[in-house]
């Protein structure tokens, strides 16, 4: 063996392929199979998919980092499932392009949080976490109820998604612009066509509290508030499996 | 810099240069409506700075041919320094960072200010700016003692070095601005992905060319290392980063994959980037600095060979314990878990490797800051794999995972061995490297080892404490059956140990602040002749083959 390796550092190219090819290994036999075997991801044939509002507000949980202090993966334990509720299954993550699941706890686990609070609750807690919860570490986003929300490009942000998979329709991705409008504004012609594209049960309200304005308040509260609430597998499927 | 070029390299140089430019400004005009453009201006700019530079010097007199009997220093002298300007950026944001995690009123209501845009600019700080700008200053110069051959141009060298500095001011600008993909130390976003992609072409072609002229029939160990930091990097970057940009006109891409495939590629990635950035590279630097101050050979060339390939082999194999007890399949999970606790034997062949190659060298331990450095980094190596190949096991890691354990394991393996044997092999270059015949003051690189220790201590075994905390109370019932702790309860417990967290990482950084000092007041000494006669060439006997 030492013979050989010997031999094997006096070539570089030698060297090289050897590295790749021993690197190489752990990697396909860990992960190629993941997008092969079927029970990878469970089925849900009730899982829909993120309206253009929630998926802005998504890129606004991406952009200020808040992934860096919440998880979004609930683990198959008895006390986290006490905690936040029934643990989380892949398909749950199935559109999420990157999933969330995050590494670190600083705040509490939110993949369940939909519906939890009312949207009032979440815009005061955004704009300053201690009016409500003194100890909290979140920092303040004042900022979120000041800014307008960009909606110009939303169809190309649908389009992109469905690139990597999601299954928006043509029209989904034509009308992004004023469905999400129309998401938050119910009281606007628009409202009647997001419920019509992304079903009767999406969340048609004014997120901010704000009538006159889209802001990015309104789209990180939309998300937030349809966290865990995609499909119900999770809630119908689990008691096995805790440990 | 423009002096040690040829007129080839000059005009290839404006030609690259010009290609900059010309990027820049496509950026910018496609994402006027964007924050691309922000971007574009920034590349753009950056290309004219290096353009107006050349234009400057180019006509300047063509080196003289003796260059080529010399080793190229120069991109290594500059990338020392920008080693430690980035550490204090990295660290510093670092403690900013800490200091909002206890005094979270600190974001003033200023966005590029707050806790989750901060964050990556300080992981992406220390780990790309300062541990890749130590990364590329040191295998330069180990490459061309270790083969005795100049590397190849003038001009790869500087491409390799700014351009890669390019992309860490790209990717913390755009961290501030609110541009991230989101993946763990891999948040910036395609167009600079592609960037970094290039630079690393380039810095691979540098490495087979100057081997390719290596007078030196054997590739020495520490080239193995920095040789598989090179490959694998590059090819968990371009994997990971598979993405689909919503436009050429702007910032934001999707990943290509989803949910759980997207959660294992991400943590194969993240734990590789912890084992072929943060480990491999730096024990590419540990095997040659570390026998090279302590003037000793390196205790066994088998145990090297065999602690190589089992690093190579094995990691690759265990980004699936960061998704113990969550959506992955179980298969995968176990897996992971039984490659980390092997792992723990290559790791520790190599600290032992280390630490029993300064065997008869304690006294030089002793009185020498520099080389007490480098033995203090493989101890905290030692440590980190050992915590590391516990914490991968699912029944640790469902206390572990989550908490602030995690960080004390990240830090004691951050500070107490990446920085640290990055400082050893900084304080011993730099005078060599400036052609001073000394550091400017040991004193104060005493100083700095202790506050570096002292620091160290206190952040891990803060977080220890409070991560084994938060994790029992998280998982803790009463009598009857129900939780019992809030999680706002663990969160009040927390607060001391951000504060004393906060603390030791200021030690910390003082500590970078007094090498940044040290170094400069050394390049200010004036200059001594000829250095090292013996060409740098690791002690001897350096390659003990079919002993
Ligand atoms: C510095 C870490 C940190 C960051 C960054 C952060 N949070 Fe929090 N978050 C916390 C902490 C700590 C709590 C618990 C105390 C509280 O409720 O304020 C919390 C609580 C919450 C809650 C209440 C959860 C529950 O079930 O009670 C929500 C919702 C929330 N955060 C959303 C967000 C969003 C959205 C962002 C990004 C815009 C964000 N957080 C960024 C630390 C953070
Ligand atoms: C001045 C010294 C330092 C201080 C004060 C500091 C502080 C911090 C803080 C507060 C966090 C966030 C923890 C959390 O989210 O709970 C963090 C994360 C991190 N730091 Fe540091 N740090 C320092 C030095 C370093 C160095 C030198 C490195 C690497 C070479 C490093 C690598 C990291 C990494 C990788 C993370 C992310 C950990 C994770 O997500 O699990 N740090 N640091
Ligand atoms: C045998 C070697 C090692 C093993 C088996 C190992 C194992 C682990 C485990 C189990 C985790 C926790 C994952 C989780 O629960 O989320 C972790 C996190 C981490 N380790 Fe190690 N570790 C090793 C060495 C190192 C070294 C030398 C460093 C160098 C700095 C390091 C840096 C990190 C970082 C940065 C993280 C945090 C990742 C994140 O969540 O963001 N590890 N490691």
């Amino acid at each position: 063996m030492f013979g050989f390796h010997y031999r094997i550092e006096r070539s570089a190219m030698g060297l090289v392929g050897f590295i790749i090819v021993v690197a190489s290994i752990g990697g396909l036999i860990e992960i190629a199979p993941l997008f092969t075997i079927d029970e990878t991801v469970e089925t849900a044939a009730d899982m829909r998919v993120y309206t253009p509002l929630e998926v802005a507000g998504r890129n606004i949980y991406i952009r200020e980092g808040c992934y860096a202090c919440h998880s979004q993966m609930i683990r198959t334990l008895r006390d986290e499932v006490d905690r936040y509720g029934p643990y989380s299954l892949a398909v749950e993550s199935s559109y999420d392009h990157p999933q969330l699941w995050g590494s670190k706890r600083t705040g509490p686990d939110l993949a369940r949080l939909g519906n939890k609070y009312s949207d009032a609750w979440h815009v005061t807690h955004l704009n300053n976490p201690r009016d409500l919860v003194p100890e909290s570490k979140m920092p303040a986003y004042r900022w979120l109820l000041r800014d307008a929300l960009r909606t110009d490009d939303l169809s190309d942000h649908l389009a992109a998604l469905r690139a990597v998979g999601v299954p928006y329709s043509d029209e989904q991705i034509a009308n992004a612009v004023q469905d999400a409008y129309g998401q938050a504004n119910p009281d606007s012609p628009e409202a009647a066509g997001t419920a019509e594209r992304y079903g009767e049960a999406t969340n048609l309200r004014v997120f901010d509290g704000l009538p006159t304005k889209l802001t990015d308040m309104d789209a990180l509260v939309a998300y937030l508030q349809v966290l865990g609430s995609l499909t119900d597998a999770a809630v119908r499927t689990e008691t096995a499996g805790i440990e | 810099m423009v002096a040690d070029f040829t007129r080839d390299e000059r005009v290839s140089a404006l030609i690259v240069l010009g290609g900059l430019i010309l990027a820049g400004l496509f950026m910018a005009i496609a994402g006027r409506n964007d924050l691309l453009g922000v971007h574009g201006w920034m590349i753009a700019a950056a290309g004219l700075w290096g353009f107006f530079a050349m234009v400057r010097g180019f006509g300047l007199p063509e080196p003289p041919a003796t260059r080529l009997a010399e080793y190229y220093d120069a991109p290594t002298r500059v990338g020392l320094i920008l080693t430690l300007l980035w550490g204090i950026v990295g660290m510093g944001a670092g403690f900013w960072v800490a200091a909002l995690l206890a005094w979270p009123d600190m974001t003033f209501d200023v966005a590029w200010l707050s806790f989750g845009r901060l964050r990556p600019v300080h992981t992406s700080g220390v780990i790309f700016g300062f541990g890749g700008n130590a990364l590329i200053a040191t295998s330069f110069h180990v490459l061309q003692r270790t083969t005795r051959a100049r590397l190849p141009d003038a001009i790869s060298p500087w491409f390799v070095l700014l351009g890669y500095n390019l992309f860490c001011v790209i990717a913390a600008s755009g961290y501030l601005m609110g541009l991230t993909q989101s993946k763990e130390y891999a948040e910036p976003e395609w167009y600079a992905d592609i960037w970094l992609v290039v630079v690393w072409v380039v810095y691979f072609a540098i490495y087979m060319r100057t081997l390719a002229r290596r007078k030196e029939p054997h590739i020495y160990v520490a080239n193995w290392y920095y040789m598989a930091f090179i490959l694998v990097v590059a090819i968990l970057h371009i994997v990971n980063n598979l993405a689909v940009p919503v436009s050429f006109g702007s910032a934001k891409s999707y990943s290509l994959f989803a949910g759980v495939q997207d959660a294992m590629t991400q943590w194969w990635y993240g734990h590789n980037a912890v084992a072929f950035f943060l480990t491999a590279g730096f024990l590419g630097m540990m095997y040659y600095y570390l026998p090279k101050r302590a003037g000793r050979p390196i205790f066994s060339y088998r145990m090297s060979i065999v602690s190589f390939w089992g690093i190579t082999f094995m990691y690759m194999w265990a980004g699936s314990h960061h998704l113990h007890y969550t959506a992955l399949p179980h298969w995968v999970q176990t897996l992971g878990m039984a490659f980390s606790v092997v792992l723990l034997v290559p790791s520790w062949a190599s600290a032992g490797n280390a630490l029993l190659t300064l065997n008869g060298a304690w006294h030089k331990v002793r009185d020498d800051a520099v080389l007490r450095f480098m033995a203090l980094a493989a101890i905290f190596y030692g440590i980190t794999t050992f915590e590391g190949s516990f914490m991968a096991i699912r029944a640790v890691n469902s206390l572990s995972h989550y908490t602030d354990w995690t960080i004390g394991h990240v830090h004691a393996g951050a500070l107490g061995w990446v920085a640290m044997i990055t400082f050893g092999a900084l304080y011993s270059l730099v005078p060599t490297m400036f052609k001073r015949e000394r550091i400017y003051s040991q004193k104060l690189v005493e100083l700095h080892f202790w506050l570096a220790l002292t620091g160290t201590l206190v952040y891990v075994f803060a977080m220890w404490n409070s991560g084994v905390i938060q994790g029992l109370m998280w998982r803790t019932y009463d009598e009857t059956g129900t939780l019992s702790y809030s999680f706002i309860d663990s969160l009040v417990a927390m607060h001391p140990y951000y504060i004393a967290r906060a603390l030791g990482g200021l030690l910390f950084l003082l500590g970078t602040l007094t090498a940044l000092y040290n170094v400069i007041m050394t390049i200010r000494m004036p200059a001594i002749g000829a250095h090292d006669p013996q060409g740098d060439l690791p002690a001897e006997p350096a390659l003990q083959a079919g002993e």
